[in-house]
């Protein structure tokens, strides 16, 4: 099968101009691809640029060099060289992004935030809300928190409504950046069924998984990431 | 979303005597989408709002418009009439200070009521009734309908501005810092009160703000202007967590976090 994601020759460097021009280099000719129902883990120690590579991929960063082809409904989309609107339209309908931090955004209720995906994909705003309180509830948000906003929520409840909000569209492509971080072994578990779940209906996952047991069960390649600015 | 830009902006060039108010500025707008313009104060910001949205005369470029009737159409080539009709009934304009778009004398009611009779409304109950309707969207009570907006709070007087300028469903809006009168507090309230009728409506919205907060929660896009011309632009978030061009990063380097 074609994959969801092919990655060749991919290149990023920041350059500082704040501090005078440094150049950090962060990525090297990276390449590989994702298929479909498969999971692919980036693996490597931390400031390898392992959740640059994701953001790249989400185009929320910009490469120097190389190409990021992404399969979306029957075309190949080159993040690299995509409009914005292009991006964001991969965004709403194929790629879906879980970082390790909740963006809050003031007075906007949980179960809100977590539907929204749901309704940028175009769901009707009560197939939306129906996904995204099952997923709330499989994810062990209590009830009474589903119409608070959730900036004063704790880390782990942050990371699961990041992990809802991920889950509430079937993407077909899934970023996963350290989705069980802040999580405890129920909440992990039920990460690794939402994970299964999505491959088995064909959804190309790559992600960062530092929890080892979480990796193994989810993985099926893993690879090797070195840092660049260390070798520089 | 449509096959063709509903707003093409040429080289856009407005000039002060000798200093430059903003310089070869071109971009296209797409229906649906929000974009941001950053910058600080006087990098030419508003200038650029005030040429769009045909308050100020530009001295070089183009400003096309998709117009309804007609398609898209040079805006300073329309007649002096017809660009203030596209102005009242396509466009909505919502200020900084809520003063300059409203006019104090009259009721909340008749404020938001004007803009509907603008474009040809006369059935008096239903001006009333559309207006106590976009109250309550707003989130004013209803209750002050025939009261006079001095007696306003600053954010409800910035709600009763919105409510003025949407109840005619304009397609394209321009903000000129729409929450920079405003206490933070109320800031919120507006911000997720705007984002939620421009998702609602399919608005198209060009924002001026200072504020990167305001623009990452509100804008799909952003420009980013400097010294009157445009050095960067991109995808929001690409340009907030990965700016390329040294002012920006400078910029995205300066935010207070609490």
């Amino acid at each position: 099968m074609d994959p969801a994601v092919t990655i060749a020759g991919l290149s990023k460097q920041f350059t500082l101009h704040v501090q005078g021009g440094v150049i950090l280099p962060v990525l090297s000719g990276v390449a590989l691809t994702v298929a479909p129902g498969e999971c692919v883990a980036l693996h490597g120690a931390s400031g390898t640029g392992k959740s640059s590579l994701l953001r790249l991929v989400y185009g929320n960063y910009r490469c120097q060099a190389g190409s990021i082809v992404v399969r979306h409904r029957g075309e190949s989309i080159d993040i690299a060289t995509a409009t914005p609107q292009k991006i964001l339209e991969l965004r709403r309908h194929t790629i879906g992004y879980v970082s390790q931090f909740l963006r809050v955004v003031p007075r906007v209720p949980a179960v809100e935030v977590v539907a929204e995906p749901g309704r940028a994909f175009g769901m009707s705003r009560l197939e939306a809300e129906h996904r995204a309180e099952r997923l709330l509830s499989r994810l062990r948000i209590p009830e009474r928190l589903w119409h608070l906003p959730p900036a004063t929520f704790s880390g782990g409840e942050q990371q699961r409504i990041n992990l809802a909000r991920g889950f509430v569209v079937d993407f077909p492509v899934l970023l996963l950046d350290e989705p069980t971080a802040a999580l405890d072994a129920d909440n992990r578990r039920t990460v690794v069924s939402l994970i299964g779940e999505a491959k088995a209906r064909g959804a190309a996952i790559l992600g960062i998984f530092h929890d080892a047991e979480v990796r193994e069960a989810v993985a099926d390649r893993l690879i090797p990431m070195r840092g660049l600015s260390q070798a520089a | 979303m449509s096959s063709r830009p509903l707003l093409q902006v040429r080289g856009v060039t407005r000039r002060y005597g000798p200093r430059v108010g903003c310089r070869e500025v071109s971009f296209e707008l797409w229906p649906g989408e929000v974009l941001g313009v950053v910058g600080e104060s006087g990098s030419g910001k508003t200038t650029l709002l005030k040429c769009l949205s045909a308050q100020l005369v530009p001295d070089a470029g183009a400003i096309v418009y998709d117009t309804r009737d007609d398609g898209p159409r040079d805006i300073f080539a329309l007649s002096e009439p017809r660009r203030r009709l596209l102005a009242r009934t396509d466009w909505g304009i919502v200020h900084q200070h809520p003063v300059e778009g409203l006019r104090m004398g009259v009721s909340a009611g008749a404020n938001v009521g004007e803009r509907l009779m603008a474009v040809g409304a006369r059935h008096y109950g239903r001006i009333r009734g559309q207006a106590l309707d976009w109250l309550g969207r707003v989130e004013i009570p209803r209750d002050r309908i025939d009261d006079l907006p001095r007696t306003f709070s600053g954010g409800m007087l910035q709600r009763l501005q919105i409510a003025r300028n949407l109840v005619s469903r304009p397609r394209l809006v321009f903000m000129d810092e729409p929450t920079g009168s405003l206490d933070v507090s109320v800031q919120a309230r507006l911000l997720d009160l705007l984002r939620g009728l421009v998702a609602e409506l399919g608005l198209s919205v060009i924002v001026v703000t200072h504020d990167l907060a305001v623009a990452r929660l509100l804008a799909h896009r952003l420009m980013v202007m400097r010294g009157g011309a445009v050095v960067e632009h991109g995808l929001t978030d690409q340009v907030l967590d990965d700016p390329q061009h040294p002012y920006t990063q400078l910029l995205v380097a300066s935010i207070l976090h609490p």
